[in-house]
Order: C-alpha cells, then sequence, then structure tokens
C-alpha cells in the first residue's frame, strides 16, 4: 500500500486526544442524564402535574439550539466559579468539560424522562396489581415488575439519548472542550475536507458502538444474566474513569493557550507552544473558541494567553467608537485591560488583521469602485458576505453609518465560502481580513477607507492576570513582539488553508518562525 | 359443614374513594366461618371487588373493622398479611418476563425461601392444579388462557394460605374450561381446608360453588346466608329476581331439549 495521505496520518494521530475525550464527555453526560432522569421520572409516574411540567420544560430544552446552550452555560459557570471563589477562596474551571457536560446533560434528559415515564405507565395494570397481591412492597414491585418490564422502552430511549449526546457533543469544541467537533471546526476553517470527514465518521461509528453497548447491556439486563450485566456496568465505570484521569497522566501541562476559530489562530497558538516549547514551558492549545468566550477566560485564567486584535477590544469590550492612530489605541487598550481586568497586554506582533471590504478587480473595475465611499453610492443594489460575528459587531455598525452603506442583502457564512463567494460572483464584496493569504491567491482589491472608519487591528499578545507577573512565561514569549510581519502572516496563513498541498499549523508556525529569522 | 370459628370478621366496614362525597362500602358487617366459601355477588358498581380488597387491604376501608382469627388487619403491615392470603383475579398478572415456575414461586422467594425448597414446592403445585411440569421453564405468553388461571391459583397456592381470595377467578376463559376450572378448584378448597371468598357476577358459578352467597347492592349488604336457604327463601324481591335466574335458565333449557322449543 502507498503510503497515507498526510492528512489521514495527522488526523489518525489525533483520534486518540479528541476520541478519549469525547468519549469521556458522552458518557459522563449520559450517566448524569440517567442519574437525574430515572428518580425524576418515578416521580412524575406518580403526580401528574410534576409530570406536565418535567416534561414540558425538558421539551423546551431540547428546542434551544445546541450551539446556543454550550454557550449559555460558559457565563453561567463563570458566574458561579467567581462567585465560588469569593465564597470559599477556590475556583473551578468554566470551560470546557464543565458547560458542555452540564448542556448535554441536560439535552440527555428529555428522552430518557419520556421514555421512563411512558415505559413505566404502560405496564399493565394486572402486572401491577399483582406484585401487590403476591406480596411485594411498592419499591420490590417497581424493581422486580415494573421497571423489567418497561426496560425495553427505557433503553430506547437511553439509546436515543446516547446518539444525541455524542452526536451534539462535536459542538462542544467552541467552549473549549477537546471532542470530535475539533476535527470538523479545524477542517472547516481549513478547508480540509479530510477532517470534516474524519470528525464525522468518527462521531457516527463512536454513535453506533455506543448504540450496540447498549442494546447489548439491555439483553444482558432482560436476560437477568446480573453478574454479567453488573460485569458490563463496571467496564463502563472504569472507561469513565480511566477517561476522566488520562488528561491527569503523562507529564502535566503548566500553561493553556487559546486559539480562536480561524487559520492564524491555529499558527499563532502552534507558535507560541513552540516558543514555551523552547524554554522548557508546557502547554496545551484550546482552539476554537468563540471571541467572547476567549476573552472571559483569559480573564478568569482559564486561557493564560492567547492573541487578539485591538480594533475587537477597542470596540467590542471598551465599546469605543473613535478610531484614533494605531500607537494611540494599543496604549489607551493596554492600560484599560491592565487597570479593569488586570490582563497584560505583552505587545503587538508586528502585523494587522483588519476588516477590509474586498471585491473581485473585474466586478469593482465594471463598477468604478476604488473606496468604500464608492461602494457606498452602489451598496443598494449589491449583495455582501461576512463573516458569523462581523453584521452584529460594533465596527459594522460605525462603518454603515460612516459612509452610508444599504446593501440589497447582507450574507452571512464561513469565512472559506466567503471568499469563494465573491470568487464566483455569488456576493459583490466581502468583509475579509487583511491578513489572510487568500486575498492576494484570489488577487482580490481591498477597497480604501478615507474616512478611518474602521478602527486599526494589530494582533497583540494578551496574558491572564495570574501570569502577569510570570516571567519565565513573559520572557519566553517575549521575543514574539514586534517580529512578524503582514507579509509573512499571509504566507503562514495560506500554508494552512489552501487547498493543494496544505500543511498543519504546527509546521506552518515552524516555518513561519525560520521566515522571520527566529532559527529553528 | 364446616366449623364454627370465624376466619374472617368484618365489622361495619365503610369505604369512600372521594373524601366522602359517596361511599362504595355502606356499613357491611360480614363473617366467613372458618373452611367455608363464600360468594360475593352483586351487579357492577355494588361494592363487591371493594369489600374482597378491603380483606388483604389492596384498598383500605375509610372505617370499620376487619379481623382474620383475633387479629386487626388494619394495625398490621399489609405486605405480610398479603403474604399468607392467596389471591386470584380476572386479570390473573401473571409477570410476562419471569417463567411459570418463577411465577408461582415469587411470594416464596419474597420470604426468603431456599431455591431447592421453592423448586419443590413449585412442581407440587403444578400436580396440585393439574398442570404439566414442563410448562415450568415455559414463559407465560405461551400458555393458553386456562393453563394461565390455573399458574395464578398455583402462584396464590404457593406459601400455602389458608385464605383464598378470589375476583372474578374464571371471567376469562371459556364456558367449558371455566367449568373444569371452578370444579377443581372446589375440590382444592375441599381438600386443603382452605376458606374462600370468591366475587363472581354469574349466579349460576355462586350457586354450584359457594356454600354461602352474600349479596350486594350500591355498597350495602342485601342478604346473606346459606345457598340453599337464599335459593328457596329469600327475604327481598331484588335478591329472589336474581336467584331466580339460574332457574329460569334451567327451565328454558329443559324446554329445549325436550323439543317443544320457546314460545
Amino acid at each position: 500500500m502507498s503510503a497515507l495521505d498526510p492528512r489521514i496520518a495527522e488526523a489518525l494521530a489525533r483520534l486518540p486526544e479528541y476520541l478519549g475525550a469525547h468519549v469521556v464527555l458522552s458518557l459522563s453526560a449520559l450517566a448524569l442524564g440517567l442519574a437525574f432522569s430515572l428518580p425524576l421520572a418515578l416521580l412524575a409516574v406518580r403526580a401528574p402535574r410534576l409530570r406536565w411540567a418535567l416534561l414540558t420544560t425538558a421539551s423546551v430544552i431540547q428546542t434551544i439550539p445546541s450551539l446556543a446552550l454550550l454557550a449559555l452555560f460558559y457565563p453561567l459557570l463563570l458566574a458561579l466559579s467567581l462567585l465560588a471563589k469569593a465564597a470559599t477562596g477556590a475556583q473551578f474551571s468554566a470551560l470546557g468539560f464543565l458547560p458542555s457536560l452540564l448542556a448535554l446533560t441536560l439535552y440527555s434528559m428529555l428522552p430518557i424522562l419520556r421514555n421512563t415515564v411512558t415505559g413505566l405507565m404502560g405496564v399493565e395494570a394486572a402486572a401491577k396489581e399483582a406484585a401487590l397481591g403476591v406480596g411485594m412492597t411498592p419499591l420490590q414491585s417497581l424493581l422486580q415488575v415494573e421497571l423489567p418490564l418497561a426496560l425495553p422502552v427505557i433503553m430506547a430511549g437511553v439509546r436515543t439519548a446516547s446518539a444525541l449526546v455524542i452526536g451534539t457533543a462535536t459542538l462542544s469544541t467552541p467552549v473549549g472542550q477537546t471532542s470530535l467537533g475539533n476535527y470538523i471546526f479545524t477542517g472547516l476553517q481549513t478547508q480540509n475536507w479530510i477532517f470534516v470527514l474524519f470528525g464525522c465518521v468518527a462521531a457516527a461509528l463512536l454513535a453506533l458502538a455506543a448504540d450496540g453497548l447498549l442494546a447489548g447491556f439491555e439483553h444482558l439486563i432482560a436476560r437477568r444474566s446480573r453478574p454479567r450485566a453488573i460485569a458490563a456496568g463496571v467496564g463502563l465505570l472504569l472507561i469513565l474513569v480511566a477517561g476522566g484521569l488520562s488528561p491527569f497522566l503523562g507529564s502535566p501541562a503548566q500553561y493553556v493557550i487559546g486559539a480562536k476559530g480561524f487559520p492564524e489562530q491555529y499558527v499563532l497558538a502552534a507558535l507560541i507552544d513552540q516558543r514555551l516549547g523552547a524554554t522548557g514551558l508546557k502547554s496545551v492549545t484550546r482552539s476554537n473558541l468563540g471571541s467572547a468566550v476567549i476573552f472571559n477566560a483569559l480573564v478568569a485564567g482559564d486561557v493564560d494567553a492567547y492573541v487578539d486584535y485591538s480594533g475587537t477590544i477597542w470596540t467590542n469590550f471598551m465599546h469605543r467608537s473613535d478610531t484614533p492612530s494605531r500607537d494611540i489605541v494599543l496604549r489607551e487598550m493596554s492600560a484599560w485591560l491592565k487597570q479593569t481586568y488586570g490582563v497584560t497586554m505583552l505587545g503587538p506582533l508586528g502585523f494587522e488583521n483588519a476588516y477590509v471590504l474586498a471585491m473581485r478587480r473585474d466586478r469593482a473595475a465594471a463598477l468604478g469602485i476604488h473606496s468604500i465611499d464608492e461602494l457606498a453610492a452602489a451598496s443598494p443594489r449589491l449583495a455582501v458576505g461576512g463573516d458569523y460575528e462581523i453584521f452584529a459587531r460594533p465596527e459594522w455598525q460605525a462603518l454603515r453609518k460612516a459612509y452610508g452603506l444599504a446593501f440589497r442583502q447582507e450574507r452571512q457564512m464561513q469565512p472559506i465560502f466567503m471568499y469563494k463567494a465573491v470568487a464566483d460572483g455569488e456576493v459583490d464584496a466581502i468583509t475579509a481580513f487583511s491578513s489572510d493569504g487568500r486575498i492576494a491567491e484570489l488577487d482580490l482589491l481591498t477597497l480604501g477607507d478615507p474616512k478611518q472608519a474602521i478602527p486599526p487591528y494589530d494582533a497583540v499578545l494578551l496574558i491572564s492576570p495570574q501570569r502577569s507577573a510570570d516571567a519565565a512565561f513573559a520572557a519566553a514569549l517575549k521575543p514574539l513582539i514586534g517580529r512578524i510581519s503582514i507579509l509573512r502572516m499571509r504566507e503562514a496563513n495560506l500554508l494552512v488553508s489552501r487547498e493543494e498541498g496544505q500543511a498543519p499549523p504546527e509546521e506552518a508556525a515552524r516555518r513561519l518562525w525560520q521566515a522571520v529569522g527566529g532559527g529553528q | 359443614m364446616p366449623a364454627q370459628f370465624q376466619a374472617i370478621e368484618i365489622k361495619d366496614a365503610w369505604k369512600s374513594y372521594d373524601g366522602g362525597a359517596s361511599f362504595a362500602l355502606r356499613g357491611i358487617t360480614l363473617n366467613v366461618a372458618s373452611g367455608e366459601f363464600l360468594a360475593l355477588i352483586g351487579t357492577s358498581g355494588s361494592g363487591k371487588t371493594t369489600l374482597l380488597k378491603s380483606i388483604n387491604r389492596l384498598v383500605e376501608p375509610t372505617r370499620g373493622g376487619i379481623f382474620l382469627g383475633n387479629e386487626d388487619v388494619t394495625l398490621g403491615d399489609p405486605v405480610q398479611l398479603r403474604r399468607r392470603i392467596g389471591y386470584v383475579f380476572q386479570g390473573i398478572g401473571l409477570f410476562p418476563h419471569l417463567t411459570v415456575a418463577e411465577n408461582i414461586g415469587v411470594t416464596l422467594r419474597l420470604l426468603g425461601w431456599t431455591k431447592a425448597a421453592i423448586a419443590t414446592r413449585v412442581a407440587e403445585l403444578l400436580d396440585l392444579t393439574r398442570l404439566p411440569r414442563e410448562l415450568g421453564p415455559r414463559m407465560p405468553a405461551t400458555l393458553s388462557g386456562g393453563q394461565s388461571q390455573r399458574v395464578g391459583v398455583a402462584r396464590a397456592l404457593a406459601a400455602k394460605p389458608r385464605i383464598m381470595l378470589m375476583d372474578e377467578p374464571f371471567g376469562a376463559v371459556d364456558p367449558i374450561t371455566r367449568d373444569g376450572l371452578a370444579k377443581d378448584y372446589r375440590a382444592l378448597h375441599d381438600e386443603l381446608g382452605l376458606t374462600t371468598v370468591m366475587v363472581t357476577h354469574d349466579v349460576v358459578e355462586a350457586v354450584l360453588l359457594a356454600d354461602r352467597i352474600a349479596v350486594l347492592e350500591g355498597g350495602e349488604l342485601l342478604e346473606c346466608g346459606p345457598t340453599k336457604d337464599l335459593l328457596a327463601n329469600p327475604k327481598r324481591q331484588s335478591v329472589r329476581e336474581l336467584m331466580d335466574m339460574p332457574r329460569r335458565q334451567a327451565e328454558r333449557v329443559r324446554a329445549l331439549t325436550a323439543g317443544s322449543g320457546p314460545k
């Protein structure tokens, strides 16, 4: 056989970590869901009003989009964590496992609750009467007659919940939980379709395997082969414990590096990780975090360092609408971060990743457009494409107001599709990222901003309050400051996101470091 | 005739399911002698099933006393009580996830008998209820209606109860099977010296099986007496009409077989 495609080899290399985390998360959520749902269902069977309230609540939860539910748990847990710190001095991590676990547990509850209630209520009245008649206590009747007879219906619910949880767990990646979703989110961002497919297939196979295991488990209980059922239960518990402990085995990582969900962030996180490693510091990376999640995680100390952009902090967190020069923005932002949150800005990396409006050259020429004010006049006839965040961000509102932009249509899409869409003429303009290699690759025209309505977006390295006094950490990262030019960054970004000859972020980071004169 | 020792005494039993708005039992006082076979008859809603279930506390009387011998059953543990009383009902309620043998032995298991002792007793009960021993490992779903009823009786008899409560026990089977089951049960009743209270709406069945018949209506005891007395000399018109039914049916059948046909 010929050698494996390098992307498959890379996907396989990450499988133990992603799959392990996914299994532990799903199993824990399912176990917790069962632990809550079964007693609740038993109560609900006896109390019609409680039954109505429980099933309605569970149904409503089910209708909340899973990604939103996962995201909502992060601020909730963060607040709880801060409360816990105030009350006991101890703080727990609100990032990753806990919010995912709670959201997935809630998701698993409806099918388990509904099927348990349906199953128990469907047990023949004659069997229940006979159970009491032969002298069973109500508990004996429940355990020896009602639950065994309701078992097939209950297990059907557990199996539905299992499939639901395993599928939804792929969405826990943006709140910082490693899962098979890492393949999908990263793959979507870097046009690595093998990763996307790998993630989907792995999740589907896992769901099938779990379904088979549960079916086997049901069979054992139904056959009342108690020793084997207990053995299977103990086995599941061991997997859970082993999986739960695995992150703590091996060499413990000292630092957590955060990355948002696009290629440049993967490269920079890998670069930070390599710089730390070069000085003997160990770190792990949490990728694909949302913009708000990652900043709050830094403030709470769940993430120790990440790269953000000055304009993002300026408009979204400082709520400023003026657009002074790069230096003033950097200076004021740095002081504000320190004062408000105790966050240290180690410094700018040397390049900007700004929002720019980009068009195909021939389309711009046909419309006679060179800058945003010229675009504004034509905008009622044009469609613009943007990422998921931009149209809701204050920068966009400011830009629209400054130039009187009024597009016929605003379309949100994944950045990779956005560049394709403008190249194919599906939209007339896009809100591109100035450091994205595809601007050059597709030969797009970036429009000038004569009114300077778009703030500067210097890439800046931020350090959490708890690491602010960590001299070794700062010393390891200092060499990155002011080092990276926009050209080098574009090259690296293109390297990880182009369709042909793609390289993983780690390799792009190494090449980038060499290219900027950092050596091996 | 049975000995005059009272096995079951019901004293002024009242039962309301709706907090006193209406009553399913309205002050029923009734004794059942040891070894006696008593039938409770009456229309639907007459309170006969409620009365029967009050004896093993599947229904808790609102007021009144139920005594077995000298023991007030309303004071003790209802679960222990039910393990000493056999109970057979129309729904049978064989546990579909247990084998026939496990169904028959269920009360014995609850009482903590050893496996070997249970197996021996189950074999005895299969013989006693005239079921082939091969049925032991089968599942209830594979049995005929008549076989199921016999398993239900065997299960009720497992812990050697002195008292059997039966609620339309043979209601769900065809008339021929039903007749055989009823005769076999009456023989068991005599052989084992049981005290049986049986609810039925079939007057013929009551007349053919019971030593004594109690007639209920609207939660009240209309009349109670030896079967022959009730047939020959009922005090109330409604009881007379009820008790006359078997005879009227028999006369019609006889007329038919004589070849003259109904007029």
